[in-house]
This record gives C-alpha cells, sequence and structure tokens, in this order.
C-alpha cells in the first residue's frame, strides 16, 4: 500500500496551510444527523470539504458514508422516511433547509453512482438529455458542450463516430464515464462519486481513476469507495466512517500512514470491514 | 398402500388435471374455429346484420365494436394512466393512498352487469343522452380502468431504480423524469397491458346491454360527418358490438340462421381476441429489442 | 463556472417553479387519482339509493324480499317480491362452480410450480392465458348449442338448468383461480420443499403435508376470487340457465341467478316502475356482495402475513 503512494502524483503543493483551508471550502457540514425512520444511520458529523480537491469517504459497508454523501445533493429524500437535522453550509445556505429548491441544488451537485446508469437512449441524447431540459436548445450550442464533457470525461475519441448509437452498447467503464461526462456537462461545483468504479473491470477502473485526478482541477470531488488503494491513490483528504460517525478526517497521507485512532488504523490494515 | 404408490398416483391426477384444461381449451377452440371459420366469408363481414332473415352479416357489429374499443381506450388509458403514475410515483403512504387502492379494487371486482347499470343511471338516463357508443365507452372506462391502473404502476415500480436517480441527480424534476425517463422505459409493459385489456374490452357485452345498447341506426359508412346521425363515426349513437350480437341473437333473436350467425361472430371475436394477444407479445418484445439493443 | 446571481437566487424555491411543469404534472395525476375516487363513490352512492327505492318508496318488505320465494310482479291484484329463488340461484352455481373449479385450477397450479415446470410454462401457462381470453359470450354460446343439448339428450332435463350454468361458469373461473393459486404456489419459499425432502418425504407428502398448507391462504384467496366472478357473471348464464323463477329441486332443473333476472327482465320493465326497482335491489345486493368479497380476500391475505 505504501508503495501505491509513491505512484500518486506530488500533492504536497496542493496541501495548503490551515487558515488558507478555512477559505477554500466548499463545503461546511456541522452535527450532521440522518435518520432512516427511527433508525439513526449518520451520528451528528462535522467536517469541511475542500474546494478543487478529491476527498474520500471509506468504512466499512452501513458506516454510513454512502448515506452522508446522498444527502449532500438530497437524494435522500426519495427515500420515505429518510430525514436529516444539523447543517450543510454550501455557498452559505444550508441546503437541508425545506426552502432550497432540489432540482436546482442537483445542478451544482451533481453524482454519480455506483452502477453505471446511462439512459437507454442516444451517448448524446445522455448528455443532452438534462441540457435541453435546462433550457439549451440550440443545436450548436448542445453539440459544443456534448464534444467538451466528453473531451473532459476522456471518451471523446472512443465515442466521437457514435455518437447516436445506443449508450447500452458502451462497455461498463465507457457507460461509468459517460454518465460524468452527463454529469460535467451541468457544469456542477461539487461532484458526489459513490463508489464509482466498484463494478468495473481494472482496466476501466484505471481510466476513470486517472479522470478522477483530472476533474480536480474543475470541480470538488467526495467520492465513496470500499477500495482504500484507491482511496490512498487519488484522494487528498480521506474520512474515515465507522457505524455513522465520523472517526478519523485528515490528509489521505496521514490517513495511511500515521493515523492517529486505534480504529483507522485497523480498518486500512484490513483488519475488519 | 405404502408412500412411494401414493406420490406416483397422485403425480398421475396432477397430469390428468394438466390433461384436462388443455382438452378444454383445445375443444373449445377446434369447436369456434371449425364452426366458425366455415361462416366467415368476406361477405359476412361486409354485410348489415338482419332483424329477420337469414343471411345477414356482421359489419356494423364488427365496426362498432372496434370503435367502442377505441374511444374507451381514448378516455381510460389517460386516466389510468396517469393514476398508475400517480400511485407508482408521487403516493405517499398512508389514509389517501390506502382509500384509493381500495377504491381500485373495488372498481376491479365490481361484476359487469352492475357496471352497466350504473351506466344506465348516469349515461343514459342522468344524461339523457340515450343508448349511446360514449355512454357505452364510459362504462366500459370504469370497467377497464383500475386494469390500466395496475398494469401502469407496476410498469413504472419495476423501470430500474438506478434511472430514476440518474435523471433526478442531474437536476430535472420529477415530473420531467416521469416525462422523458420513466414512462419511456415503462412504455413496452404499459403497451402490452393495454392491448392485453382491449382483448377484454372487444369481448366485454354486459356492461353494454343497458348503455350502448342493442340496436344500431342504419349506417352510411361514405357519412364521415361524426355529428351526422346516420355516419359510424357519430358517438351519440346506440351500437351493438360484436359481442351483443351473439347475445341478442341467441337470446332474443328472430333470424332462422342464429347458429350460423354466431358461430361466424363467435369466431371473429376469439379471433380477434387472440390476435390481440400475439399483438400485444410481439409489440412487447419488439420495442424491449429496439430499447436494450445493442448495437 | 462563474455564478453570477447569488446562491439566493439560483437555490432557493420560488414562486415560479411551482407554476412550471412538475405543478401542472401532479396535478393532473391526482385529478386522474380524485376521479377513480370519484367514481367509486359515485357508483356506491348511484346503486345504493336507487337500488333502496323499492323499499323505501314501494314499501316492499326487505325481509320478504330477501327471504319469500314468490316472485310474481306482474300480477296486478297481488304482486309478489320474493328473491329468494335467485339469490339460492346465484349461491348455488357461485359455490358449485367453485367445487368444481378449485381442484382443477389447484391441481393445474401444483402441476406448474411442482410437477413439471418445464410444461407447465411452455403449454399450461399460454392455455390459461388463451382460456382468460374467450368473451364470456362465446362461454355462454358454446354451453347453449353445445351443452345444453348434450345434458338434454344424455342426462335428462331440459338441458337448461342449473347443471349447465355450474359447468359454464366453472370453466369461465377455471383460469382465474389456476393463474392466483400458480403465484401463490410459486411464491412458497424453496426452503419449505428441500426442508421436507430433506426428511425423506416423498413429492406428493411435501405437496399435501407442507406445500398447500402453507399456501392456503392464497389458495383460498384464488377461490373467492374466482367465486366473485361466477356471482357477478351474467350473459354466460343467463343463455344456460333457462331463467325460470322457481326454486330448482334438481341440478338438472332449471334455475335463474340475480344477474340473469336484471339482464332479462332491465330492458322490458318501464325505467321507475316498481318492478323494475326490484332489478335494482337485486343489482344493490350484487354490489353488497362484491364488497363482501373484497372484505372476505382482505380477512385472507391478513391470514397470510402472519
Amino acid at each position: 500500500m505504501a508503495t501505491a503512494m509513491k505512484q500518486r502524483p506530488a500533492e504536497t503543493d496542493l496541501i495548503q496551510s490551515k487558515e488558507n483551508q478555512q477559505q477554500n471550502m466548499v463545503l461546511h457540514v456541522k452535527n450532521l444527523e440522518i435518520f432512516y425512520g427511527e433508525k439513526r444511520a449518520v451520528n451528528g458529523i462535522s467536517m469541511d470539504i475542500e474546494k478543487n480537491s478529491v476527498t474520500a469517504l471509506i468504512g466499512p459497508s452501513g458506516c454510513g458514508k454512502s448515506t452522508f454523501l446522498r444527502s449532500i445533493n438530497r437524494m435522500n429524500d426519495l427515500i420515505p422516511g429518510a430525514r436529516a437535522e444539523g447543517e450543510i453550509i454550501y455557498d452559505d445556505l444550508n441546503i437541508l433547509s425545506e426552502q432550497i429548491n432540489v432540482v436546482a441544488l442537483r445542478k451544482e451537485i451533481g453524482m454519480v453512482f455506483q452502477k453505471p446508469n446511462p439512459f437507454p437512449k442516444s451517448i448524446y441524447d445522455n448528455i443532452t438529455h438534462a441540457l435541453k431540459f435546462a433550457g439549451i436548445r440550440k443545436k450548436s450550442k448542445l453539440d459544443e458542450i456534448v464534444e467538451e464533457s466528453l473531451q473532459k470525461a476522456a471518451l471523446w475519441e472512443e465515442v466521437k463516430d457514435r455518437l447516436h448509437k445506443s449508450a447500452l452498447s458502451l462497455s461498463g467503464g465507457q457507460q461509468q464515464r459517460l454518465c460524468i461526462a452527463r454529469t460535467i456537462a451541468m457544469k456542477p461545483t461539487v461532484m458526489l462519486l459513490d463508489e464509482p468504479s466498484s463494478a468495473l473491470d481494472p482496466i476501466s477502473n484505471a481510466k476513470v481513476e486517472d479522470l478522477i485526478v483530472e476533474l480536480k482541477k474543475d470541480y470538488s470531488i467526495i467520492i465513496v469507495t470500499h477500495n482504500m488503494q484507491q482511496a490512498s491513490r487519488i484522494s487528498d483528504k480521506t474520512a474515515f466512517f465507522l457505524s455513522g460517525d465520523l472517526i478519523e478526517y485528515d490528509i489521505t497521507d496521514t490517513i495511511f500512514t500515521n493515523p492517529s485512532v486505534k480504529k483507522t488504523e485497523e480498518y486500512i490494515s484490513g483488519r475488519f470491514g | 398402500m405404502n408412500t412411494k404408490t401414493a406420490d406416483r398416483i397422485a403425480t398421475g391426477v396432477f397430469y390428468c388435471i394438466a390433461l384436462i384444461i388443455i382438452a378444454i381449451l383445445v375443444s373449445l377452440f377446434y369447436y369456434i374455429l371449425v364452426n366458425g371459420l366455415k361462416n366467415i366469408s368476406l361477405d359476412f363481414l361486409t354485410t348489415p346484420s338482419s332483424n329477420v332473415r337469414a343471411g345477414g352479416g356482421i359489419r356494423d357489429q364488427l365496426f362498432n365494436s372496434l370503435y367502442v374499443l377505441v374511444i374507451t381506450m381514448v378516455i381510460a388509458v389517460p386516466l389510468g394512466l396517469g393514476g398508475g403514475i400517480y400511485m407508482a410515483e408521487y403516493a405517499k403512504p398512508g389514509k389517501i393512498t390506502d382509500t384509493i387502492r381500495s377504491c381500485i379494487e373495488v372498481l376491479a371486482s365490481l361484476p359487469s352487469i352492475v357496471i352497466g347499470m350504473f351506466g344506465l343511471l348516469m349515461f343514459v338516463n342522468l344524461t339523457g343522452w340515450g343508448y349511446t357508443i360514449l355512454g357505452g365507452a364510459l362504462a366500459l372506462t370504469v370497467f377497464n380502468l383500475p386494469v390500466i391502473v395496475r398494469v401502469s404502476e407496476d410498469a413504472i415500480r419495476s423501470v430500474p431504480r438506478e434511472l430514476k436517480e440518474a435523471s433526478l441527480a442531474l437536476g430535472i424534476t420529477h415530473w420531467h423524469t416521469i416525462k422523458t425517463v420513466i414512462l419511456p422505459s415503462a412504455f413496452p409493459t404499459i403497451l402490452t397491458g393495454i392491448i392485453l385489456a382491449s382483448g377484454r374490452v372487444f369481448g366485454e357485452a354486459a356492461a353494454l346491454l343497458f348503455t350502448a345498447g342493442l340496436s344500431t341506426p342504419r349506417l352510411d359508412y361514405a357519412n364521415w360527418n361524426p355529428f351526422s346521425a346516420t355516419s359510424p363515426l357519430n358517438i351519440f349513437r346506440p351500437a351493438e358490438t360484436l359481442a351483443v350480437h351473439i347475445w341478442a341473437v341467441n337470446t332474443q333473436g328472430l333470424i332462422p340462421d342464429v347458429e350460423e350467425v354466431s358461430s361466424g361472430a363467435a369466431a371473429v371475436l376469439v379471433l380477434s381476441v387472440l390476435i390481440f394477444n400475439l399483438l400485444a407479445r410481439w409489440i412487447g418484445s419488439l420495442i424491449h429489442r429496439k430499447i436494450t439493443a445493442t448495437k | 463556472m462563474e455564478k453570477v446571481s447569488s446562491a439566493k437566487d439560483r437555490l432557493l424555491k420560488s414562486g415560479q417553479d411551482w407554476l412550471g411543469g412538475e405543478f401542472r404534472g401532479k396535478a393532473l395525476v391526482i385529478l386522474c387519482a380524485v376521479i377513480m375516487i370519484s367514481a367509486t363513490i359515485a357508483i356506491t352512492i348511484f346503486l345504493g339509493t336507487k337500488g333502496l327505492q323499492s323499499f323505501i318508496k314501494d314499501g316492499i318488505s326487505l325481509i320478504e324480499f330477501i327471504t319469500s320465494k314468490t316472485w310474481n310482479p306482474t300480477d296486478k291484484a297481488n304482486p309478489k317480491y320474493g328473491t329468494l329463488p335467485f339469490i339460492f340461484g346465484s349461491f348455488a352455481v357461485t359455490f358449485l362452480s367453485a367445487l368444481v373449479a378449485a381442484p382443477l385450477g389447484i391441481g393445474g397450479a401444483i402441476f406448474m410450480t411442482e410437477i413439471s415446470s418445464s410444461w407447465g410454462r411452455k403449454i399450461l401457462q399460454p392455455v390459461i392465458e388463451l382460456l382468460v381470453g374467450i368473451p364470456s359470450v362465446v362461454y355462454g354460446f358454446i354451453g347453449l348449442s353445445v351443452l345444453v343439448p348434450f345434458i338434454r339428450e344424455n342426462i335428462g332435463g331440459l338441458g337448461f338448468s342449473l347443471l349447465s350454468g355450474t359447468i359454464v361458469l366453472s370453466i369461465m373461473i377455471l383460469p382465474t383461480v389456476t393463474s392466483i393459486a400458480t403465484d401463490a404456489m410459486g411464491s412458497l419459499p424453496g426452503a419449505l420443499r428441500e426442508g421436507s425432502f430433506a426428511l425423506g418425504a416423498t413429492r406428493w407428502q411435501t405437496i399435501k403435508k407442507v406445500l398447500i398448507p402453507a399456501a392456503m391462504p392464497s389458495l383460498l384467496t384464488a377461490i373467492v376470487l374466482g367465486m366473485a366472478r361466477a356471482f357477478g357473471e351474467a350473459l354466460a348464464v343467463q343463455m344456460v340457465i333457462g331463467n325460470v323463477k322457481n326454486l330448482p329441486s334438481s341440478l338438472l332443473d332449471a334455475s335463474a341467478t340475480l344477474t340473469t333476472i336484471i339482464t332479462l327482465n332491465m330492458g322490458h320493465t318501464t325505467y321507475g316502475s316498481v318492478e323494475n326497482n326490484t332489478l335494482w335491489s337485486m343489482g344493490l345486493i350484487l354490489l353488497v356482495m362484491s364488497f363482501a368479497f373484497i372484505l372476505l380476500i382482505r380477512y385472507l391475505s391478513a391470514r397470510r402475513k402472519l
């Protein structure tokens, strides 16, 4: 695991002083609690998420990390009985508030899911689907955004000759990059990735990881992952969750080489989970 | 008797039961088709029926059946689809949803004759329309609505959750997601269900006796003005459908060739239902293939 | 991604959102749901008030209506409105046809799920679906032209009889019973079978001692749904049962049911007359019975959850 970290591009220049970081935050989570009915899935966590960086959420299954991720763009609203207390501050607004227009929120905080879920439409339509709804009608503009997003998702070269073929004809890895591309097309600020490469083969996985590192230039990325090598390879900061608690949250290097909590060390060294 | 023997006897009995069921269907179809097909000719399908003389056809009844079906579906499909969308996407668990579910259950279990009586009260007497195609279609809508609601609700619920989440996560409203992502995915299943329901509507008679009536005015097929009394398209005229015709000639008819006319008409009816069934399967698989096409 | 407008403008709900498609769409589907509720309520109220008129307005005694054996509404001097023979007829054909269809339907279901699922799926399943598709007037017509003469010549009586009605209804409800029973048997956990086979039970012992008892509430639901269909069926029965107003004394006697009397007389009686009103009261009995069947099915499905 240590060698895996060494292979990572040097990121020390990205890690700034504490004061700088405070101004460089995109999300502030304060005492967030999430309930499914009576059951509490997330127990009052607080953390700040950095702009233009990759934050990894790790922990065993059922630890609350995905629940937390899904609360950031209010996808938990879809689950009957789910409710959140506390605050997630984004752009000076508590996005958990009743007053928030979740539709507008999800345009700015996009999400990519574990299983590639392209629409059963053409590659082109997968990307323009949400754009058209957002009111962009001009063909030239749409073409431009489609190309740009596919370029950014490193998919353009592979699909540029078959944009109007069904998205379901793509391989799993390509489908997942298409899903990333269609999220990019909405020009979000934050991208939430829920185990985006766990369903993919190793080569596709590597491509998606490279892409994530590339994307942090433009976006703030929060990624849930079961794969600790992946967290250590691509993330700047890592948060370790256990049974709904945030156990430790620090710079990825520190978490993986010198964690301050015993539980973290046990988990990353594979003793449980 | 040892258990092995008992097991063998029981297995034999179950095979017999299966064979009996198959034999019932085969003999029914054999009877309908053998007796019916020899009475079906182009002439039979294109001549109007006669009240007293032999040699009448089923032209108007066939047209009426199709027309009543179309009008019914024009009303029932949007309503049922809307109800299905509501139940699958908007209804929250609670009293109101339970009430609606009970209503669907009640509507689904009403005998069709009772629906016909309600139609008589509402669409014939209360509105003062008399026996009309529209009244028949509305009664059949009541009869058909629960089926379409269920079919659409089930179809919408079986759309993968991932697709819905994908659309919502892109900042698309719930309604637009329903229109552009969920309904297209659920469409083949819904269409299959609607076509199967059409078969049921096509053969329904009891709900139509007191609503669309037992007679058809003299129709002029060249008259396409839907407001003219002799136009086949007029929805405010009485219309005897094929299924009602079979019942009427058998129970109150005066024509000498009852057997020929009704076996021909029965064959047409059963063949139509068969076609609806096959069509539903074929379209379902066709669209399914097109949507999940890998090329 | 320069955001010109402030977060408040972009992210807070505003009145405009509610004028958009979301609101219209939701209103539309709620309207559909409301129409369904209204239709159900309207049916209950309209048929309820209309059906009660013969008791309220025409002063017929409810007790007499459902217990008297004499139906003679056309006797000007002394009309009699006893519907017992029709109520009896309805229940008789319903129970008798369930008695025939239940073993066949459940047997067919067991054949499909336990004995030969490949045959079942390939042949029996489509057979059942085709049987569902045959319109009831066609069943009635075949009953009239094959069954009635057959009974008249080989068994006795006029042919138009309770027996004919029962046979026609049995065949009509067979697919209902079979398909629901198949679902019930198919949804039993596989562990039940494995557990029983592991104890050395034969297939028949497993079916009899384990599977049928486990599926019993659902199997009863299947039978009740079949009975509900039989009770409400009108035209097919009307074509073969003979429609006489007397209580039958044997299976070969002609008889009548509530539905057949309604079907037969609704057209020839004057709307609003006493005789016509009694037909609506019979319709009300059908409505009440269909509520009763629903309650019975609910009771059975509540037992299934235990």
